[in-house]
């Protein structure tokens, strides 16, 4: 149970962002789409930027895990049909119901309990890729 | 205290999003939202039947217990840490939105247009909320991420496949914005 804390309040950390910074918004993805706003782009971009800096200075000062291996990104599979494909996929679902996985979890919490249905057909999305992988190009 | 309760402007909640990115890495793991989705199905038992369910799931528990924290924390957020107000939308976004038939923009984190029981019992509103999902589950399997997985960390990374994956969240968002809703709404 203990290993699991952290964990727990790393997740509500990013639950409480999510809504304090209305990127759980609807209304923010469908003006982002529209290019009305500088505010979804100001969260992805502040975030990748210190994501790279903070990633580079623990790649610099050979900053370990808590289990004393470097710290290490998984890389991702080369390729290109995939990401662009399954990418814009995914795009039309996430401008259609203004939702990509984390925020569909944390909007639960916000107590908007049709979401729940969303989460459903994102569960059977994902099994029925899973039963075409092979069958796909990736 | 008043900072806290106003909605929070980009420039904090970027950072803290990579944060929560940098203390994942830091724990050991990796910062993704919609492999839950592909665990969920495995403990559902889908690895009976499906190959690519066959795996330890087990192993993600961890991440089960991110998710369950993030539900608190959406909870916490929204019921405890903010004052009842519009979210500030551009004048242009309320414009197009009233066109396209969506009524009190804003109000609310979610358009009732859409989300309210009204919406959902009815068949076209069921259906867009099942469509969306769908994609979205598809989707993020097929290109190995999503947000989380894509856009922050492999950005925050430097890896060209979620810098394409990402360029294909734009391609389909902006197709469904642009000329999808306006056939749907």
């Amino acid at each position: 149970m203990g290993k699991y804390i952290k964990f727990f309040l790393v997740g509500i950390l990013f639950g409480i962002v999510l809504v304090k910074s209305e990127a759980v918004s609807w209304y923010r993805i469908f003006e982002m789409f529209k290019f009305q706003s500088f505010h979804m782009y100001g969260i992805i971009g502040t975030a990748v930027a210190t994501g790279i800096i903070l990633l580079l200075v623990s790649k610099q000062m050979k900053i370990k895990t808590i289990n004393g291996n470097l710290l290490n990104v998984p890389r991702k599979d080369r390729g290109l049909v995939r990401y662009i494909i399954g990418g814009s996929i995914f795009g039309l679902g996430w401008a259609l119901c203004g939702a990509c996985p984390g925020p569909m979890y944390i909007l639960v919490g916000t107590g908007v309990f049709s979401i729940l249905i969303v989460i459903a057909a994102a569960l059977l999305g994902t099994f029925v890729y899973g039963i075409l992988k092979d069958k796909l190009p990736h | 205290m008043e900072f806290i309760l106003q909605p929070w402007p980009w420039y904090v909640s970027g950072p803290l999003i990579a944060v929560v990115m940098f203390l994942l890495l830091y724990f050991g793991r990796t910062f993704g939202m919609s492999s839950n989705l592909r665990t969920l199905c495995a403990i559902g038992g889908a690895g009976n039947r499906v190959e690519f369910f066959k795996f330890d799931w087990k192993s993600q528990r961890w991440n089960l217990v991110v998710v369950l924290g993030a539900i608190l924390g959406g909870y916490i957020a929204h019921f405890y840490l903010s004052n009842p107000i519009n979210i500030d939308l551009s004048e242009n976004t309320i414009k197009d939105l009233n066109s396209l038939g969506f009524t009190d923009v804003g109000q609310s984190l979610l358009p009732p247009e859409l989300f309210s029981w009204d919406a959902v019992f009815s068949l076209k509103g069921l259906l867009i909320l099942i469509s969306g999902g769908f994609l979205v589950g598809f989707g993020t399997r097929y290109a190995g991420g999503c947000t989380s997985g894509h856009a922050i960390t492999g950005l925050s990374s430097l890896q060209i496949p979620s810098l394409i994956a990402v360029i294909g969240f734009f391609i389909g968002g902006l197709i469904m914005i642009h000329l999808i809703y306006p056939i749907l709404f």
